[in-house]
């Protein structure tokens, strides 16, 4: 029987099985939550691969198609377009790794059913940055609409090339040549990546090693950016977990890892969050061990108290988030990518801009 | 309980609460609205829905005032997704378009295409084209002179059984085509003329009860015609191929390409089993006589 206490898109995420028993009413509460997540594909793959899609209600049924169509739809044209990005980048005669959604569905990991990717992350040597661009250029990619502040934020601080979109097929490409920003406290060092890296069989891409993918994953979610409603990559943690798991000497090469590239930080943030939201399996000595890794109790206490409830949207619905926690996390994480005076800059100009807009639209 | 039954007061504050459910076919939806000014015009053109109170609902929508004195308002989906802000005074558009939006976005269950359609005995008539090609006053036409409506915007398509899906909401209408419809259908109950939206001034018009009650009831696709509307042309019809016909269904299709295998079968069987022509249209009578032709067996198929 389904506990009662446990939130249904968990409980749905960690055992399928548990679909078979919602109710209507359930379904009506978990649906938008799981658009609002992007996990509707994950929950229909996982429907269908339990065998539980033609058991649901009707009315239930055909949002559940639906996600499985979208998932069908984004594999097929996601490997498509890594098709015609290795023949773009072939002339670049340099490493390509690809990163975070891409790699997942490119190595077929179960991460990547029913995944939505938003846009194609890959990274390559800064060396080859200025090449990369003008063929990327040059085979119909265009750098989205910003205006200089924003091209200077990108080129100067931040880790990537401004976001690219490709003219006819309008998918999104992020250039990256780090995985964190050059301003970071963290300082990953790249290098040690690059050497981990595996080729992807039959093509040129590369992928990280299982430990650098779920350490990269880590410190994208809980170091870089917004975590508002990212769920989704918190059950890509999970799975990773899972997955990687099952080799016995997963878990003393991650803390490896973790240590050379000064990730231990986001390593601990995913186990621990993973443990209580999803209920992780984690062995016992691996577990022990990343208790040495938390940071002081204050810390962790503020952390508790308002990640669970940015990374899910409530259960009465997705509604509008608690603003206040989603500010927090907005702030930390730019004040761990960037040095204060920075960051203060960067803060009053967007706040600027934005009440200059505010003021031109209201 | 229909809307109708309702006084507009009653009406208002439910709209303003909790929101009403209203089912248009297949589709249930909550729809909360805090603009007052829009519950005479729901009230008019949403007259024979029923209210319901299913536990389950495909979209909950909010329309509400945004912006201060901008006079601004927002349609917002589940709580959560927001489409960009537009002028109050064209709230009503809104609705309408956002629903039918609500379907392409999130519904890929169904073939979708972009296409009025009416239905006589069951068996309906397509018209796809794009904007301007005069499908929806066609359709309203039709309409008035006894088809029953589906949608003037949206084939819903079961892609398994070819079924197509009544919405039956209101019937938006464009410039002159508005003024050409009351005289054409007298009968026909209009919204307010709504001024200044991206296509112009716009009019609703409810859709007639019997649509409205046999809505939970598909039809068979049996024509499909491409309209094209030019005041220099003789109107007359056109046979177009199967292939020509499928060709115009895909490139109309809001998620053709995301279907894809999909998509391709159902559509080569649907034009399979329909007539198809074009219909090159100057006048709305004349228009109306070839398309009486058509849907009777006068008309002559071209040979495959």
């Amino acid at each position: 029987m389904r506990n009662p206490a446990i939130d249904p898109l968990i409980e749905s995420l960690v055992r399928p099985h548990s679909m078979a028993e919602l109710s209507l009413k359930e379904w009506d509460a978990l649906l938008p939550r799981a658009r609002a997540t992007l996990l509707l594909p994950r929950l229909a793959k996982l429907a269908e691969r339990y065998g539980l899609i033609d058991g649901v209600p009707e009315v239930v049924h055909r949002h559940l198609i639906t996600g499985i169509e979208l998932a069908r739809e984004q594999e097929r044209s996601l490997k498509w377009e890594l098709q015609r990005l290795e023949r773009t980048l072939a002339a670049l005669n340099c490493p390509v790794l690809l990163l975070k959604g891409a790699a997942y569905v490119a190595t077929g990991l179960p991460m990547a059913d029913g995944r939505l990717v938003s846009d194609i992350d890959i990274m390559i040597p800064p060396e080859a940055l200025g090449r990369a661009e003008s063929e990327l250029l040059r085979a119909g990619w265009q750098f989205s609409k910003m205006d200089d502040y924003d091209r200077r934020y990108y080129l100067e601080w931040m880790h990537e090339l401004p976001p690219l979109r490709h003219r006819q097929r309008q998918t999104l490409l992020d250039v990256h040549h780090a995985i964190l920003p050059r301003t970071s406290r963290l300082r990953p060092d790249i290098s040690l990546l690059w050497a981990a890296a595996q080729p992807l069989p039959g093509a040129r891409f590369l992928t990280l090693s299982p430990a650098d993918m779920l350490l990269h994953c880590a410190a994208h979610l809980f170091q870089d950016g917004d975590l508002h409603w990212r769920l989704r990559d918190l059950f890509d943690l999970h799975q990773m977990m899972d997955e990687f798991g099952r080799q016995s000497d997963f878990w003393p090469v991650l803390f490896t890892r973790a240590k050379m590239l000064d990730l231990e930080r986001p390593l601990y943030y995913a186990s621990r969050y993973c443990r209580r939201i999803l209920a992780t399996e984690i062995p016992a000595e691996a577990a022990s061990k990343l208790e040495r890794l938390a940071p002081s109790a204050t810390a962790r206490m503020g952390m508790d108290c308002v990640i669970p409830q940015t990374l899910i949207p409530p259960e009465g619905g997705p509604g509008v988030s608690s603003q206040g926690a989603a500010l927090f996390l907005y702030m930390r994480s730019h004040w761990l990518r960037m040095p204060p005076p920075l960051l203060a800059a960067h803060l009053a100009r967007k706040t600027f801009k934005r009440m200059r807009e505010i003021r031109q639209t209201g | 309980m229909r809307i109708r039954e309702l006084t507009p007061r009653a009406l208002n504050e439910r709209l303003r609460g909790e929101g009403i459910g209203l089912r248009w076919g297949p589709f249930v939806s909550q729809i909360r609205i805090e603009l007052p000014e829009l519950t005479e015009p729901i009230h008019r053109l949403y007259a024979d829905f029923s209210l319901c109170e299913e536990q389950f609902r495909d979209f909950r929508i909010t329309i509400r005032h945004r912006g201060g004195r901008a006079q601004r308002a927002e349609f917002v989906l589940d709580n959560c997704y927001a489409l960009p802000l537009f002028p109050r005074a064209i709230a009503l558009g809104m609705l309408e378009w956002g629903l039918n939006w609500c379907v392409y976005n999130n519904i890929h269950s169904y073939l979708l295409i972009h296409a009025a359609v009416a239905a006589r005995d069951d068996r309906a008539i397509l018209l796809t084209g794009p904007p301007g090609s005069g499908k929806s006053t066609l359709c309203a036409a039709l309409v008035g002179r006894g088809w029953r409506l589906l949608s003037d915007e949206l084939a819903v398509i079961d892609p398994r059984t070819l079924d197509i899906w009544p919405l039956a909401r209101p019937i938006c209408l464009k410039e002159e085509a508005i003024d050409l419809i009351r005289e054409n259908v007298p009968a026909a109950v209009f919204g307010p003329a709504i001024h200044g939206t991206a296509k112009g001034t716009i009019a609703h018009m409810r859709p007639p009860a019997e649509s409205v009650e046999r809505s939970n009831r598909p039809a068979r696709a049996t024509w499909i015609v491409l309209p094209r509307y030019d005041p220099g042309f003789r109107t007359g019809l056109e046979p177009v191929s199967s292939a020509r016909g499928m060709l115009s269904l895909a490139d109309n299709a809001f998620n053709y390409h995301l279907l894809g295998e999909t998509a391709f079968d159902a559509l080569s069987e649907l034009v399979g089993q329909c007539r198809i022509a074009r219909l090159y249209n100057s006048s709305l009578t004349d228009a109306l006589r070839e398309l009486e032709v058509l849907t009777t067996d006068a008309f002559r198929p071209p040979p495959q």
